[in-house]
């Protein structure tokens, strides 16, 4: 399968399971070629060791397309390795220089725990949107489109929140583990539509409540999430959140 | 009735904290460096020495100076805490973390930068602060007021404390460059009119700030104001 000339040494992290304690092992690799996608250098290396006998290395995948936000690898010391606004599976081998030795970890807080190797417990994202990132809708015909107006600015905002796939790299990447891009992601997406007004704060105030009780850390504003989002999710989200917790403890009456 | 809930324990409150903190002593070190910058006159401190003793007599400032050391301790308090509480969320670190290739060292650093300029506080309080509010200035000026000029000449002939000053005011630059733009963050102001504005503002006061007060130490040491 591997018709290329790269040489390449992994250093993979390996932990059996949630228990276990883990550590970085060391693969070599010959004839990878530069135009094979980051997981199927993996897919290769995990054929290998199933020659071998040994275990594969679990990794989560799913689309490897770009817009599951399964894939997860912390790429020498970046989420989604070196590239900017890409997952993991549209990180290319090219990327790299042969004889390069590539770190391989996974996402790392303690809203996060490892379930193997490098596939992590992301279902704490679940739970924040579980806990008021939905609209409520009376059932029955739908709606005719546009019957709402909707501003263009307001609208284009509202969708570039909704591009978050809930990949992590936003808390792999904070300092702190901080959630507050993801979170603040999935509030703006709604609070930015007419549909999302009626339960805005009581949404704004439950979300924030169930990141904090995941055990993220606390934003310090560093801006790395935005940097390594790869659907470029902006801060702006984030002052938008702060802003709508704000109205919703110190302005709305209405108790949560 | 309704009531504040976890406003202020929630992770976002305890932001909120930190920013209404920090922008306040933002605006104490206009007044702090406005009133310093008053030796570069080279009179031989007199409007300095003016300038101080309406500080330490005006009943406002005084009923200020208590709200301040109260937003300090709970910057300072809030800072740390968070700082622990932070480290405490990713408990396995990274064998690699490439930190540079996504956000400044010390915008990562504030909790680092906040604890130099602590011990620096320590100091710099019981050189002044202490001398002035407490055991007394000894010596009064030609108009008659306190010679708070003639303790700041005294405490700058030692080089370590002018070298202390001087690194605290890098610490500062680099805390300020950060902490200005982000307190404006916190509090929800990014706006497309607005945010170029605050970050270039939020440079030049950094700048400006803390060139100023590196300056006295020094131009005191040499000798340029007398």
């Amino acid at each position: 399968m591997s018709t290329g000339n790269m040489n390449l040494t992994l250093k993979v992290w390996r932990q059996k399971n949630n228990k276990a304690k883990g550590n970085l092992v060391d693969y070599k690799l010959s004839e990878i070629s530069p135009d094979m996608s980051f997981l199927e250098m993996f897919d290769v290396l995990n054929e290998q060791l199933i020659n071998k006998g040994d275990e594969p290395i679990v990794f989560d995948h799913d689309c490897r397309e770009g817009i599951c936000g399964a894939c997860s690898m912390y790429i020498n010391g970046r989420p989604h390795g070196p590239k900017e606004g890409i997952t993991t599976c549209q990180l290319h081998m090219r990327s790299f220089k042969d004889g390069d030795t590539i770190v391989v970890e996974p996402w790392r807080a303690k809203a996060f725990p490892v379930i193997k190797d490098l596939t992590v417990d992301r279902t704490a994202f679940d739970r924040i949107i579980a806990a008021g990132g939905f609209i409520s809708v009376n059932t029955g015909n739908a709606q005719d489109a546009n019957a709402l107006p909707i501003p263009k600015l307001q609208a284009d905002a509202a969708f570039e929140a909704a591009a978050c796939i809930g990949c992590g790299a936003c808390v792999a990447t904070c300092k702190n583990a901080s959630a507050m891009l993801f979170t603040s992601a999935k509030i703006s997406q709604l609070a930015l539509l007419p549909q999302g007004q009626p339960e805005r704060y009581r949404r704004a105030q439950s979300m924030v409540a169930q990141m904090d009780a995941e055990g993220f850390g606390n934003c310090t504003n560093t801006g790395a999430c935005e940097a390594e989002c790869p659907k470029g999710i902006s801060l702006e989200n984030i002052a938008r959140m702060n802003r709508d917790f704000y109205a919703a403890k110190f302005v709305s009456e209405e108790e949560v | 009735m309704a009531s504040f809930g976890n406003a202020f324990s929630s992770s976002i409150g305890k932001k909120l904290i930190m920013g209404i903190t920090g922008l306040f002593l933002i605006l104490f070190l206009i007044v702090h460096c406005f009133i310093n910058s008053l030796i570069f006159l080279n009179d031989g401190g007199l409007t300095f020495n003016l300038g101080a003793h309406f500080m330490a007599t005006n009943w406002l400032i005084r009923g200020s100076e208590i709200i301040l050391m109260l937003g300090l301790l709970a910057h300072i308090v809030q800072g740390l805490r968070l700082t622990f509480l932070n480290q405490a969320a990713r408990p396995v670190k990274y064998a690699v973390n490439s930190g540079n290739a996504n956000s400044k060292w010390y915008s990562r650093s504030m909790g680092l930068l906040g604890t130099l300029l602590l011990i620096f506080l320590i100091v710099h309080l019981s050189n002044f602060w202490v001398v002035s509010r407490f055991t007394g200035i000894p010596t009064e000026d030609a108009n008659g007021h306190e010679d708070l000029f003639a303790v700041m000449k005294e405490t700058f002939q030692n080089v370590w404390i002018v070298v202390l000053y001087v690194l605290a005011m890098a610490s500062l630059l680099y805390h300020l460059l950060h902490g200005f733009a982000s307190a404006f963050q916190t509090l929800g102001w990014n706006h497309r009119k607005y945010s170029p504005l605050i970050k270039s503002v939020g440079v030049w006061y950094s700048i400006i700030l803390s060139v100023l007060f590196a300056a006295m130490p020094v131009a005191i040491y040499t000798g340029l104001i007398k």
